[in-house]
C-alpha cells in the first residue's frame, strides 16, 4: 500500500485524507444520533477509524513516519431500548431500539478531528512555501 | 573549490537537517492522534557536529569491516512532559513550538547562505 515517505508531501497527504475519514465516520454517526428500528440486532452502531502510524523503514531508524487508518470498527454498543408503540417500527411489545451514539463525544470527536487536519494543512503550507524560497536561492 | 565548499558547506549542511527534522515533526504532527505512538526529534547539535566533524579516513584491515564515518544522524525520542494516557507522546503545543522554531532557524540558514552566495559573486565580479 505504502511505497515509501520521502517528503513532507507524503506525510501530510496521508494523515489528512486519514482525518478526512475519521470526520466523515463522525458525520455518519451524527447523522445516524437518532436512527430506531425495531430489532436491536440491526441498530446502528457508531463508527470508530484505528489509526496506525507507518513507519518508513521497519526498524523506525529514519524516524520519519505517518498515520493510514488500519480499519473502520462498528463498536459494540447496546442500542437504548425505547417503549414507543406508536412508532410503525416498533416491535410486538411496542419497542424499538435507538441507535447508541453519543453526540457529546461525537462533537468533541469532531473538534479534535478537525484542528489535526488544520495542524497538518499548516505544517504542509509551511514547508511548500519555505521550498519555494529556496528554489530563489543566489537570486 | 576549496573555497566555496568551506563558504557554504555549513549553511547547507544546516538546511539539510532542519529539513529532515521539519519531515519528523510533521510525521510526529501527523501521528497526534494514533495511540501508541511515540514522537521522534533529532538534536540538531549532534547532527551539525557529526556533519562538520573532520572525516579520518579509518584503516580497513578486513574486507567486513564497517565504515564507521557514516553520515546516520542518531534519531531519538521525545520525553513527554505529560505523558497522554493512550501511550501516545505527541504533544501538539511542543510539536508546534518546535516546528515553528524549526522553520524560522531553517529561513535564518537560508538568508545568510543566500547572503554569502551574493557576497562571493560580488567579490567574483569585483563591481
Amino acid at each position: 500500500m505504502i511505497d515509501q515517505i520521502k517528503n513532507v508531501f507524503d506525510i501530510a497527504a496521508r494523515s489528512l485524507s486519514a482525518q478526512q475519514v475519521r470526520l466523515n465516520t463522525i458525520a455518519s454517526n451524527i447523522a445516524n444520533a437518532h436512527t430506531k428500528v425495531g430489532d436491536p440486532a440491526k441498530a446502528y452502531r457508531p463508527l470508530k477509524p484505528v489509526f496506525e502510524a507507518v513507519m518508513n523503514d521497519e526498524q523506525g531508524q529514519d524516524g520519519l513516519a505517518t498515520v493510514a487508518i488500519s480499519e473502520v470498527v462498528a463498536l459494540n454498543r447496546a442500542p437504548t431500548k425505547i417503549y414507543e408503540p406508536s412508532n410503525p417500527a416498533a416491535d410486538k411489545d411496542g419497542f424499538v431500539y435507538e441507535s447508541p451514539v453519543d453526540q457529546e463525544e461525537e462533537l468533541v470527536e469532531m473538534l479534535d478531528a478537525s484542528r489535526a487536519y488544520q495542524n497538518n494543512l499548516e505544517v504542509l503550507s509551511t514547508m511548500r512555501s519555505l521550498m519555494v524560497r529556496t528554489i530563489d536561492i543566489g537570486k | 573549490m576549496q573555497v566555496f565548499k568551506n563558504a557554504l558547506q555549513l549553511y547547507s549542511d544546516s538546511l539539510g537537517i532542519r529539513e529532515q527534522r521539519s519531515k519528523l515533526i510533521a510525521g510526529n504532527i501527523a501521528n497526534a492522534s494514533t495511540p501508541q505512538f511515540k514522537a521522534r526529534d533529532i538534536s540538531f547539535k549532534d547532527a551539525i557536529d557529526r556533519a562538520t566533524e573532520e572525516q579520518k579516513p579509518v584503516l580497513k584491515t578486513h574486507s567486513k569491516h564497517f565504515d564507521i564515518n557514516d553520515e546516520h544522524i542518531e534519531v531519538g525520542y521525545r520525553q513527554p512532559v505529560q505523558a497522554a494516557e493512550d501511550g501516545n507522546t505527541v504533544e501538539m503545543p511542543v510539536e508546534q513550538i518546535q516546528f515553528s522554531e524549526n522553520v524560522t532557524r531553517y529561513q535564518i540558514s537560508l538568508s545568510l547562505l543566500n547572503k554569502k552566495i551574493n557576497g562571493l559573486m560580488t567579490a567574483i565580479k569585483g563591481e
